[in-house]
């Protein structure tokens, strides 16, 4: 509970009407994207200037609660579900785009500015701001940042953090920074605002950040392929880039996937085949040309039965606003969607898509599954209902199987979505221990009071008092205590 | 997936707070994923930016009352009053979450537990239960309002302020309240009207409420365009209100009460579809099954019923419509009614009529489908808001620069028309009804 006194002196640093402390307000700020999930906030914050903000995390590290920052809600591991004793830091109607530089290419933005409303202010001036989270339209740049989100468009673009050329950053000791800026190159000590990236919320609230952009792609083509087989569509991903050549986009879906999304948004995709790819490719227009037909050849090696080109853009738009529902149509099979994020190296993209098979056998668990498979990046959805507690603890085993053997595969529990609460018990087994202790040290040092977002990524439970744990002996000791749990 | 390290909302067994019959369906409740897909589609959650004005928002507190999380408090009472029932959420739900049945079961709720801000209460009293749960009312109250357009007393209160002061919400309701026509359509039309020459199909029509007295020109204009079209048409003369603006309020009983009255009516006449040019009233008309499931007296005829509805446009194209023959010279946009577009499911239909007609040049309205703010009485009850929606789709209609501005909905139309004269912009607001019938006209 926060004290009531210290909840007016919230509502007069933002304003009455910036205020919301009303049970229908909680509860509607309770949760994100993750299913499972959620728990009541004491209030809900809407700050209008870096200077409020810094005044409420003053507060924060006077009076000891935490602040859980919060874009659109769209994230799937739960970093803006609020934690004991917080506030949500409502960020998404900080939403203008400040300046769009189309000289040194880049784009000021404020960090509740919606993904999709960045790609259409850029393009309008022939410009590509690349990372697409299916959640685009939804989702703020801010969100982006903290999870470091990636995209249909990884495989050739990259995700997010190859586009943040500087944040302006509120601390968690109240002092703002920017970091980074429109130069290029710079080397001018510890590159903080990496470090910020990916960070769920838990380093820094971000008040603006600057993007970098290229130049829009010329063209683009795109096309669809079916398989009758979910191992040569993954073995054809893996000869695509063999091939050396690089789509903006390869796309999987498995056939649970294409019944869900044909009954949405009927498209007349063929619902008796067992998987299909999803490929773009864009640049010049030779270029484009001569890698689609490449494409189509090495497709059709690995026994495709039919290749679709989109015939025109409005076409194009319409396949991959499909692809981007795919896990919100799952849930027309059953209504909790569990949906993970494991992604291994691309070569292995064939037989982890088996093993995921066969654990679902194994529980008995419907999947779903589709993903970013030029990136190696698979969301394995166990379709279930949160009512069914025995299925859910089922599905709890068969992810953690999962996991284990993405681990196995040199691959890692979560590409995209973030660590937050749901994987953070898993992160010491893809991470390590001393890696763990790292990030630990590096949060206690600039957060000492655990006021932002505390709890997410790993536990915060100071169990020892003196130093951190260096070596794997006094590691072990603080993991008999339980501190990472 | 660190089930066991958070907290899992455990299914406890607290006091639901809706109660009797008519409560919303905890599977689709449970259906949907929370994922937020639907937010950028809701008109009211890009008013405000809070998620409790959000699809996803309002799921979860109709959630939170089922699950005695929350009870039926005034800020639930105002949420679910504040949700234009546009559906424009189901359209855009990739899960296929229900949300329309979801709000009006809760809204039935907050109506069986009488929890309605007074001067809703009053308003949607005064409008549902008097004025349109009888057509002799509502045409007692339409002569009223006749009257008093006609004669001086609207200018003398409108200049003088008199009336705004008094009561500014029913001011500005004056204003909204469509023209009242000189003479009320059932009473200008017999039952049975007949082609010329052979029938090639036979129809019921249903005359409206707020259309039979206010937008007689269009029922007839759709009279018309069905004879042009070899329609025998009965227009039931024991008809009522289809029932949708009352549902939409909550109020179940007189919604039920109504529907099995018109399916009496209309059972009794043999035809194969019931046409309909007014979206409200179709989408609620092809829910009548729905509504009536559990009535064992009722149920089968009402699916029935329901099966044999078609809007106007829909109808048209089914049967292969006559093109008209003359070129018909116009720019035309059209808006999609959300009663249409999204609970209908209905967009293609309409656009296809006006391309087959010669001459005309039909331009996109950008967010066709994105609700005018007129929802029913919503306009009356949430005027700024509502508004604000209406300035938002007319600056869409101005940059078309469309001569007609074309709906299928008489609310969007008295909407609309009322945004023309509000923001001073040109064009003019018509029925596709009223357009194709002129068409047809200009080469007779
Ligand atoms: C249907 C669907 C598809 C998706 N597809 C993808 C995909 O393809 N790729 C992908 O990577 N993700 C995807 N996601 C996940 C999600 O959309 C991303 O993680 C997104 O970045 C979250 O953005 P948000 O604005 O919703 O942030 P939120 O969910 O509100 O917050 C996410 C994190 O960011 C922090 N945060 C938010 N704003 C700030 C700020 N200003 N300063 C500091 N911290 C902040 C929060 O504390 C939290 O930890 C998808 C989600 C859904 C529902
Ligand atoms: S209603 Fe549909 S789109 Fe909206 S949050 Fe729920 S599942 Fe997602
Ligand atoms: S019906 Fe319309 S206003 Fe209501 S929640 Fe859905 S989109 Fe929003």
């Amino acid at each position: 509970m926060i004290n009531p006194s210290v909840l007016q002196k919230l509502s007069r640093i933002v304003g009455k009407e910036n205020y919301l402390d009303s049970q229908e307000d909680k509860i509607t700020y309770s949760y994100d994207g993750t299913p499972l999930i959620s728990q009541l906030p004491e209030a809900v914050i809407i700050p209008h200037s870096k200077e409020e903000i810094a005044q409420i995390v003053t507060l924060a590290n006077e009076v000891a609660f935490a602040i859980v920052p919060r874009g659109s809600g769209s994230g799937l591991s739960g970093g803006s579900v609020p934690v004991e004793n917080s506030i949500v830091l409502l960020m998404s109607h900080w939403n203008k785009i400040l300046e769009i530089d189309t000289e040194n290419l880049t784009a000021l933005v404020e960090p509740g500015v919606i993904t999709a409303d960045v790609h259409s202010a850029v393009e309008k001036l022939g410009l590509f701001y690349p990372p697409d989270p299916g959640s685009m339209n939804i989702c703020t740049i801010g969100g982006n940042v903290a999870e470091n989100a990636g995209g249909l468009r990884g495989l050739k673009y990259g995700v997010t953090k190859h586009y943040v050329m500087g944040l302006e950053v509120v601390l968690p000791n109240g002092e703002i920074i920017f970091s980074g800026g429109k130069s290029v190159k710079d080397v001018a000590g510890y590159n903080l605002k990496d470090f910020f990236v990916g960070s769920e919320g838990t380093l820094g609230i971000f008040t603006k950040i600057l993007l970098k952009l290229i130049p829009k792609p010329e063209t683009s083509k795109t096309m669809l392929a079916y398989f009758q087989s979910r191992k040569e569509a993954a073995e054809a991903v893996s000869a695509i880039v063999a091939a050396h050549i690089v789509p903006a986009t390869i796309e999987f879906l498995d056939q649970t996937t294409i019944k869900c999304v044909e009954e949405y948004a009927h498209l007349g995709l063929p619902t008796s085949i067992e998987s299909l790819l999803l490929i773009e490719v864009d640049g010049r227009p030779s270029v484009v040309e001569e890698d689609a037909a490449k494409i189509v050849v090495l497709c059709k090696r690995h026994n495709c039965i039919e290749i679709k080109i989109a015939q025109n853009a409005v076409e194009a738009i319409r396949l991959k606003t499909a692809r981007r529902a795919a896990f919100s149509a799952l849930a027309r099979v059953k209504p909790t969607t569990i949906l993970e994020d494991v992604t291994v190296p691309r070569t292995e993209l064939a037989p982890m898509l088996e093993r995921i098979d066969s654990i679902a056998g194994k529980y008995n668990l419907l999947f779903g599954t589709f993903g970013h498979a030029g990136d190696g990046n698979l969301h394995p959805t166990c379709l279930t209902d949160e009512r069914d507690t025995n299925e859910i603890h089922r599905a709890e085993s068969a992810f953690e199987e999962i996991f284990n053997e993405s681990i196995k595969m040199g691959g890692t529990i979560t590409g995209e979505h973030g660590t937050g609460l749901a994987k953070k018990k898993f992160l010491p087994a893809v991470a390590g221990i001393p890696a763990i202790a790292m990030m630990q040290s590096i949060k206690s040092s600039i957060d000492p009071n655990a006021i932002l977002n505390p709890g997410k990524v790993f536990s915060i439970k100071p169990k020892c008092e003196g130093s951190l744990p260096r070596n794997r002996e006094q590691i072990k000791k603080f993991e008999e205590l339980g501190a990472w749990t | 997936m660190a089930f066991t390290d958070v907290h899992i909302s455990t299914v406890e067994k607290k006091k639901n707070g809706f109660v009797g019959v008519d409560i919303p369906s905890y599977d689709f409740i449970t259906n949907c994923i929370h994922c937020g897909l639907c937010l950028p589609a809701c008109p009211t959650y890009t008013l405000t930016g809070l998620e409790k004005s959000s699809p996803r928002g309002r799921i979860r507190l109709i959630k939170a009352v089922a699950d005695g999380d929350l009870e039926i408090t005034q800020g639930f009472v105002d949420e679910m009053h504040f949700c234009l029932d546009c559906q424009a959420c189901e359209t855009a739900c990739p899960a296929g979450v229900k949300y329309g049945s979801l709000v009006e079961f809760a809204r039935a709720q907050i109506y069986r537990q009488q929890k309605v801000s007074w001067l809703e209460k009053g308003l949607k009293w005064f409008f549902f239960e008097k004025v349109l749960s009888s057509k002799r009312n509502l045409k007692r109250a339409a002569k009223a309002l006749r009257m008093y357009q006609r004669g001086g007393v609207e200018r003398i209160l409108n200049k003088t302020g008199i009336l705004k002061m008094l009561a500014p919400k029913m001011a500005k309701l004056q204003h909204l309240s469509p023209r009242i026509n000189e003479k009320f359509f059932d009473e200008s039309f017999p039952e049975v009207v007949r082609p010329v020459g052979n029938a090639q199909h036979r129809v019921a029509f249903l005359s409206g409420c707020i259309m039979n007295v206010a937008f007689a020109d269009v029922n007839r204009d759709t009279i018309e365009v069905l004879l042009h079209n070899g329609c025998e048409v009965v227009v039931p003369r024991m008809q009522e209100c289809c029932g949708s603006l009352q549902a939409h309020n909550g109020d179940f009983e007189t919604a039920r009460k109504l529907a099995r009255h018109n399916i009496d009516v209309f059972l009794q006449h043999d035809f194969e579809a019931i046409v309909i040019n007014s979206a409200g009233c179709g989408a609620f008309m092809k829910e009548y099954g729905h509504y009536l499931a559990d009535d064992r007296q009722y149920s089968e005829r009402a699916s029935l019923l329901s099966r044999k509805v078609k809007d106007l446009t829909e109808f048209l194209v089914s049967i292969d419509f006559k093109k008209p023959g003359h070129p018909f010279n116009k720019r035309v946009a059209y808006h999609d009614a959300c009663h249409l577009a999204h609970a209908q499911r209905i967009t293609t239909e309409p656009r296809a009529i006006l391309e087959a007609i010669p001459g005309i040049d039909l331009v996109d309205l950008p967010e066709a489908s994105w609700c005018c703010g007129s929802a029913g009485i919503y306009n009356v009850v949430h005027y700024e808001d509502s508004m604000q929606l209406l300035s938002r789709k007319m600056k869409n209609v101005e940059s078309t620069h469309a001569e007609l501005i074309v709906a299928s909905n008489p609310g969007c139309i008295a909407q609309m028309k009322y945004g023309l004269d509000l923001f001073e912009c040109t064009g003019e607001i018509i029925h596709l009804a009223t357009l194709l019938n002129r068409a047809y006209a200009s080469h007779d």
